[in-house]
């Protein structure tokens, strides 16, 4: 990753504590402008808590947090004025239609009455609310309500943005149309910090995630550093030839597989060299290979190994 | 633009979503104005009579009672628009946009302040259905038009220092529930001063709180700039004094409230 990029995000052993419990405990975080970085934990792991602090809705008890440079609590008001936040809970107004919610939020940030209104056209237009544009949010399906929330965030464009769960309660569909929304943005070159209990999520958009657990970060690189962190990960060999199978066996370490009697499997975490020798190996010794496939462990491995538990990810399945 | 004028342009666009809830949910208005209205017809009709007779004026009875009583209820007016501002201001805290607002660079008084505008608004249209109302019936106000300045300027001052008071109370309050509670009392206060009987008529303990409680002067000024008659200073400068008071006490509690999440 491209480190030469000034900081957008930036907490340094950010803490906070609720009387006398511990929610966070210490937390490091330096995001590159226009990059992706996804904070991923369970239920009560401190997301939101940390996107609070970050976006100064509540003070931390310790430490020292940064937007572009600016501190989130002596120079909150420049921190408001580069950030836009859509918060887990729906930030709209209940009372006014879908456009005058825009509308608010256009003359808040003083647009002026014709950017105000061509921005909140462009928007419904955008974000497929044309039709909802005159009922109140209260009328929305959860999927709508999302893109209204997304949309007023947007309205003053923001340099930086802040989703706490976008897709929580999403269907499939309305998660892609998310993700395609967070992706267009990061194009533009819109620094964002998401929030999810889904691996799948992160995986799919993060540049770099880290890993919340108890208030912690037990873990932090790119999808595919973190998948590397976990063993587990194999090659799968398919021969062509059953006579060669307790050769390859012998000379791989291999064991074969339960299901399929040409099939065997190779220890492997992934990498160059790893697959290198393996296929060096098969040439030297006349395997013949029919089929290869790299088993690196998938984000659901790497999270129970680092907090010991698993997530919703039943529920994050089921909804898939 | 300056911060001054982000403040002024941050408030009117605040007090046009206040404007735009009370056309949306126009019930609550609706019970303020009807609570005044018809305290008014009830003391009138109900007991108007009774009580008149015993003010011991020229002509007694139900006239002399709605003359009695209209200045009183321009007060009541104010107090029962005010208990819907502790209402939706604590409605208001409870919508998600609330922290929206905390997270951009918007002038922050300027929540509050929509509140309070559009809540003063809101009295004044009280004030004048049940002035509207009165008339109707047969009161008869005797003042020229630096009467009425007057007038509508203590009655707007009042209004600003109960409606700020309202906004902090409402602030304050951890549920809707709490909020339609606690502003109660002030219902109560125009009962335990001048609004309904002159208090000497009262026993010795209630006289003494009826004459040092804000509602005696309130409705003491009130009562002559209605008949244009000469304003009684001490009274004046109490009226403004607590309006005053209560304006601060209420912007002080809703400012750090409001920050304070
Ligand atoms: N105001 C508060 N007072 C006391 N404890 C709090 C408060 N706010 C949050 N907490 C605690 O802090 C912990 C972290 O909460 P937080 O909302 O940040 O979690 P989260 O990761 O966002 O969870 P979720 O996925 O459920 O949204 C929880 O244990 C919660 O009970
Ligand atoms: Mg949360």
């Amino acid at each position: 990753m491209n480190t030469q990029k000034p900081i957008a995000i930036e907490a340094r052993n950010l803490t906070k504590s609720y009387a006398e419990k511990s929610v966070l405990g210490g937390i490091d975080i330096a995001v590159p402008e226009g990059t992706i970085f996804s904070l991923l934990g369970p239920n009560g792991a401190g997301k939101t808590t940390t996107v609070n602090i970050l976006t100064t809705l509540i003070p931390a008890s310790g430490g020292d947090a940064f937007i572009h440079g600016n501190h989130v609590v002596g120079d909150a008001d420049a921190v408001r004025k580069s950030i836009g936040v859509t918060g887990q809970f729906a930030a709209v107004d209940g009372l006014l239609t879908g456009r005058e919610n825009l509308h608010l939020m256009g003359r808040l940030h003083h647009l002026g009455k014709a950017e105000t209104k061509r921005r909140t056209e462009d928007l419904l237009e955008r974000f497929d609310l044309m039709d909802a544009a005159k009922r109140a949010p209260a009328t929305y399906s959860g999927g709508m309500k999302r893109r209204l929330d997304i949309a007023m965030c947007l309205m003053g464009d923001p340099k930086v943005i802040f989703l706490d769960e976008p897709t929580t309660g999403l269907d499939p569909a309305g998660r892609r149309v998310v993700w395609s929304i967070i992706r267009e943005l990061v194009k533009g070159g819109t620094t964002i910090f998401l929030t999810t209990q889904y691996l799948e999520e992160a995986d799919e958009l993060a540049d770099k995630i880290a890993v919340l657990d108890g208030g912690r970060i037990v873990a932090e690189g790119t999808p595919e550093e973190l998948k590397r962190l976990v063993p587990g990960g194999h090659v799968k060999l398919r021969l062509h030839r059953g006579d060669q199978v307790a050769k390859t066996v012998q000379v791989l370490a291999a064991t074969v597989s339960d299901t399929d009697p040409l099939g065997v499997q190779v220890a492997s975490d992934g990498s160059i060299e790893s697959l290198r020798r393996i296929l060096d190996t098969i040439d030297r010794e006349g395997i013949e290979v029919d089929e290869l496939t790299v088993h690196t462990p998938d984000l659901d491995d790497v999270f129970l190994t680092l907090t010991g538990h698993t997530t919703n990810l039943e529920a994050a399945a089921a909804a898939a | 633009m300056s911060t001054l004028a982000y403040t002024v342009s941050d408030t009117s666009t605040m007090l046009r979503r206040q404007f735009k809830h009370m056309l949306r949910y126009p019930s609550l208005t609706f019970m303020l104005v009807g609570m005044p209205v018809v305290f008014l017809l009830l003391f009138v009709y109900v007991f108007g009579g009774t009580i008149g007779d015993g003010l011991g004026g020229p002509t007694g009875g139900r006239e002399a009672y709605l003359t009695y009583l209209t200045p009183g209820m321009l007060l009541m007016a104010i107090v029962a628009a005010v208990q819907g501002t502790a209402i939706s201001v604590a409605m208001d805290m409870t919508e998600g946009i609330i922290d929206r607002f905390r997270t951009m660079s918007i002038a922050r008084v300027s929540v509050l302040t929509g509140h309070v505008i559009a809540s003063v608004i809101q009295s004044f249209l009280c004030i004048a259905v049940t002035l509207g109302v009165a008339v109707a019936i047969g009161f008869r106000p005797e003042t020229d038009a630096v009467g009425w300045i007057g007038l509508a300027a203590v009655l707007l001052l009042i209004s600003f220092g109960l409606t700020w008071l309202t906004v902090g109370l409402g602030m304050a309050a951890k549920t809707v529930e709490e909020a339609s509670n606690t502003p109660m009392p002030l219902m109560l206060l125009p009962f335990f001063g001048s609004a309904f009987v002159p208090t000497d008529s009262m026993p010795t303990v209630v006289q003494y709180f009826a004459e040092y409680q804000p509602f005696t002067p309130f409705i003491e000024v009130v009562r002559a700039l209605l008949f244009g008659n000469p304003v009684d200073g001490v009274d004046l400068g109490l009226t403004v004094a607590w309006s005053l008071a209560f304006a601060l006490l209420g912007y002080v509690i809703s400012k750090k409230k409001f920050n304070k999440r």
